[in-house]
């Protein structure tokens, strides 16, 4: 059995599985059932100044028929006391000695405000702070959260106003609503920050009802933007993510990944693109904290598939493998297969790439089934047909080099090689 | 003992409530519909007689587009209301599902079908506008699937139709000649309805070729005839004993089945159906779920051969009935008129006949059954003498048709009459295809009138049509 206990600033949990911040953190009942199921830790969620939340606060995206592809929210930071709040983490703690507790804070934008709220973290006992800069909706307006985030310098002050007091260790959690997170990631560092977190939610509007014509989620003939997470934006994740473990300044502290992770699998992912734990939210709100069960049991049986002791073994693994476009070889060349024992006739193959890539696939009518081949000297090995057959490894992709050579862009101008000519 | 309110109420409504229930929840159509592949050129279109783009409907399911979805089945089939519970799918479009190839379930797209067509017809939704009138008229005999189906597409191209049914009610075989548990009469009525809602369409029941109606007399009044009479008589055994009470064919048992109410219907205790076609299986089941104590299937060839489809045979056998193969009836034996036993020959397979099938042949030996009732089932037969009379070229009383006109000039034909006794949906293909062949045999007819009207004061004026001077 492989070790998958994770230990991010020298706090140890006995797997790489924090919950995000978010509502399923907001509460001591929430937090010991979670921790009762297996959860590593948990990002308090955000404490800071009073608010008042509405209703409704949630949409999501559907995709045939799959529900809650993509989630939103417009909630903001804990509307709860903030005593409450103290009290049930220090609690928590107690009950759960072994697991994480992060708090994460979003105090007034005064250096006062940022020290008090910290001074008070402390005294629960936890084991550190996640500042969120993050959040894109509704305290932007009052210049918090992403509105931190998306400024460097401001979230280096306020990195440094909170340094100044903290004896804990400190994650600056990144708003992926900017261009690039590093130049905020790299002000959080400068500005002492321990670690670094990302990806909070993306702004959004995940539709509109077509019969009020308002957008959701709804609040009495109104919406607002909210932030979007959920599976659909991993992939988006994954990308700020790999920029962060690439950037000279901010792969020099540990980052906890986040955004859309509902499988061992994912999780993998972000730990390969350099993430030292993971945190969850979506997939627990759809379907409960026992998903944590299969996280590990997934995770463990991998790690030992491929000999991993640890989980440090692999991390950030996957990070030299992003190169530069230039830097790709023109020469690999792959063309597709298609294994006609296996094809179903369903034709989806053909007509996508007739219609929108390459004419690539012979047809060869039949009733009621029809014959599909590739047409090898048309394929330019784009891979579509491969990934929208219905059966697995019915189509695959055979490597067909066009030189022995690795040769890249510069090179192939340098020579002054020909280019296609259709 | 031959004997009819053998049930309860409840029981009657029990056995014969819908064999195939449709979804109860959109969620439900929603699963299954989203789980087809929108196959390109779909083998399932290829499969349908009436080529529904049935992935394009299925995928307007998922898009909350019921009425496009409903637009779709019907713009290529009227009755697709009906054909989504009728059709033998295992055969047809479910059958050639492209996940029977991986071996998973087929889409379910006759239920899928039935979601749509159901709401469509529920709501009345007026799926199609008939162009104006074009003046041109046209008589169609018979308001089954084929008659009704021609009467639509000619209607939306603007020609008034009238539809001459000789029962008291639309629909043909869909109302009369199939299980009740497929379809209910308040169906059939409410299809029918449907098809007739685009207006243009009069339907004049209780009129019968050849008794209140002539087609000499319809010729001359109508611009053109289509002739969508079906089949409809029972295949005879021609063997003694036939005549006795308590043998009846399995049309006229199941006419009267769709007709009254279940519990007027007369049943044996121990039934015998003879032949193994749809129509044995739906009189033989009925016979069951009416009350019959044994009813047994007597089939000449073996399961290979059966003409029935495997998903047909195994409601019949779910529904206790017996098969006896390869037994062919010699001789059905009574007492004072009525019937106790019927004898029959056992049968082996020997070379293949005209149908491709290996025939059977009499080995000498035979059994006797002992029963009270037999249902002969064993085919149906043209109307031969009728299109005899009407000096319609026929082949064994099939209609003979090129393009579906007849011999005779403006007489048009297709369906069960032309093909000898196939699927609903091939009826309705054949509507279509009638439909279309009038619509050009009148096009042609106008263009005619059209030049004759033109080529006169042309050949006058030269300033109107200078093409003759040059």
């Amino acid at each position: 059995m492989a070790d998958i206990s994770a230990n991010f600033l020298g706090i140890k949990s006995p797997n790489p599985f924090w919950l995000a911040s978010a509502p399923p953190t907001d509460k001591k009942i929430n937090v010991l059932r979670a921790f009762e199921a297996g959860w590593g830790g948990v990002v308090w969620k955000t404490l800071g100044s009073q608010v008042k939340n509405v209703s409704s606060r949630y949409s999501a995206v559907n995709y045939n028929g799959s529900r809650v592809m993509g989630f939103n929210n417009i909630e903001l930071i804990s509307d709860r006391p903030l005593d409450t709040n103290l009290r049930e983490i220090e609690e928590c703690i107690k009950l759960f000695p072994d697991r994480a507790m992060i708090v994460s804070l979003m105090a007034d934008n005064t250096r006062e405000s940022w020290h008090e709220l910290i001074k008070k973290v402390e005294d629960t006992g936890a084991h550190g702070v996640e500042l969120n800069f993050g959040c894109p909706h509704g305290m932007t307006e009052r210049g918090m959260g992403a509105a931190v985030g998306q400024d460097p310098e401001i979230a280096r002050m306020v990195v440094e106003w909170v340094m100044e007091k903290a004896a804990i260790p400190v994650i600056t959690k990144l708003t992926p609503n900017v261009h690039s997170v590093v130049p905020t990631g790299i002000a959080a560092v400068e500005g002492g920050s321990n670690a670094l977190s990302l990806i909070n939610t993306i702004q959004s509007v995940t539709g509109i009802d077509l019969d009020t014509f308002v957008p959701n989620p709804y609040v009495a003939g109104k919406s607002v933007f909210g932030g979007y997470c959920g599976p659909a934006v991993k992939p988006i994740a994954l990308k700020f993510l790999a920029t962060i473990s690439q950037d000279e300044t901010t792969r020099k502290v540990p980052v906890s990944g986040i955004g859309g992770i509902s499988t061992w699998k994912d999780a993998v992912e972000f730990m390969l693109l350099g993430a030292s734990n993971v945190q969850v939210c979506t997939a627990a709100m759809k379907h409960g904290f026992r998903i944590v069960e299969d996280l590990c049991e997934g995770l463990n049986n991998w790690m030992d598939e491929k000999g991993f002791a640890t989980i440090n073994d692999f991390i950030g693994k996957s990070v030299p493998t992003l190169t530069h476009w230039e830097d790709l070889d023109i020469n690999y060349h792959h063309v597709a297969k298609i294994d006609q024992d296996k094809c179903i006739h369903c034709g989806l193959c053909y007509i996508a790439c007739e219609d929108t890539s390459h004419q690539s696939i012979s047809l060869a009518y039949g009733k009621p089934y029809n014959t599909y081949a590739i047409k090898e000297e048309e394929c330019v090995g784009c891979n579509l047909c491969q990934l929208i057959c219905p059966v697995e490894n019915c189509i695959t992709m055979e490597v067909q080099r066009k030189g022995e050579e690795y040769l890249n862009w510069k090179d192939f101008q340098r020579l002054g090689m020909a280019l296609n000519d259709h | 003992m031959i004997l009819n309110n053998r049930l309860s109420a409840e029981e009657y409504e029990a056995n014969f409530s819908d064999i195939h229930p449709p979804f109860d929840k959109k969620e439900a159509a929603l699963v299954e519909a989203n789980r087809c592949l929108f196959c390109y050129d779909a083998p399932c279109i290829k499969q349908c007689p009436t080529s529904i783009n049935i992935p394009k409907f299925i995928k307007q399911i998922t898009t909350d587009n019921i009425k496009g979805s409903a637009h779709t089945i019907f713009d290529s089939n009227i009755f697709g209301g009906g054909c989504s519970r009728v059709c033998p799918v295992e055969k047809l479009c479910e059958g050639s599902c492209v996940y029977n190839l991986m071996h998973e379930d087929p889409i379910p797209i006759a239920k899928l079908q039935r979601y749509s067509t159901e709401k469509a017809i529920k709501e009345k939704w007026q799926l199609f506008n008939r162009k104006p009138s074009t003046g041109r008229r046209v008589a169609i005999i018979g308001a089954g699937p084929a008659g009704l189906s021609c009467a639509h597409g000619l209607s939306r191209e603007g020609i008034d139709v009238t539809v001459f049914e000789k029962e008291a009610k639309g629909g043909g075989l869909m109302t009369y000649g199939i299980a009740a548990y497929k379809v209910t009469p308040e169906f059939c009525q409410d299809e029918v309805d449907f098809v007739t809602s685009l207006g243009g369409i009069k339907i004049e029941y209780n009129k019968e070729l050849g008794k209140n109606i002539s087609l000499g007399e319809l010729k001359v009044q109508y611009d053109a005839v289509f002739l969508g009479i079906g089949v409809g008589l029972a295949r005879q055994l021609e063997i003694p004993g036939e005549d006795l009470e308590g043998v009846v064919d399995a049309i006229e048992f199941i006419y009267n089945l769709r007709s009254k109410t279940f519990n007027q219907i007369p049943v044996g205790d121990k039934v015998v159906v003879i032949g193994l076609g749809m129509t044995a299986i739906d009189a033989a089941t009925q016979a069951k779920r009416l009350g019959a104590k044994e009813v047994t299937i007597v089939y000449r060839r073996t399961q290979e051969e059966m003409p029935c489809t495997q998903v047909e045979l195994d409601i019949a056998m779910l529904d206790g009935c017996t098969i006896k193969w390869l037994a062919a009836p010699k001789e059905v034996i009574g007492e004072e008129g009525k019937v106790t036993a019927l004898v029959c020959s056992v049968m082996e397979l020997g070379i293949a006949d005209t149908s491709g099938r290996r025939a059977p042949a009499d080995t000498g030996k035979t059994f006797t059954l002992e029963v009270d009732m037999i249902i002969k089932a064993a085919g149906q037969t043209p109307f031969k003498q009728l299109v005899d009379q009407n000096d319609l070229q026929n082949a064994g009383g099939k209609l003979v048709v090129k393009n579906n006109a007849t011999n005779i000039d403006s007489v048009f034909a297709g369906g069960d009459c032309v093909n000898g006794g196939k699927e609903v949906v091939d009826a309705v293909q054949a509507g279509k295809d009638g439909a279309k062949a009038i619509l050009e045999y009148l096009a042609m007819a106008d263009s005619e009138v059209k030049m004759m009207n033109e080529i006169e004061p042309s050949a006058f004026n030269s300033f109107q049509n200078p093409v003759p001077n040059l």
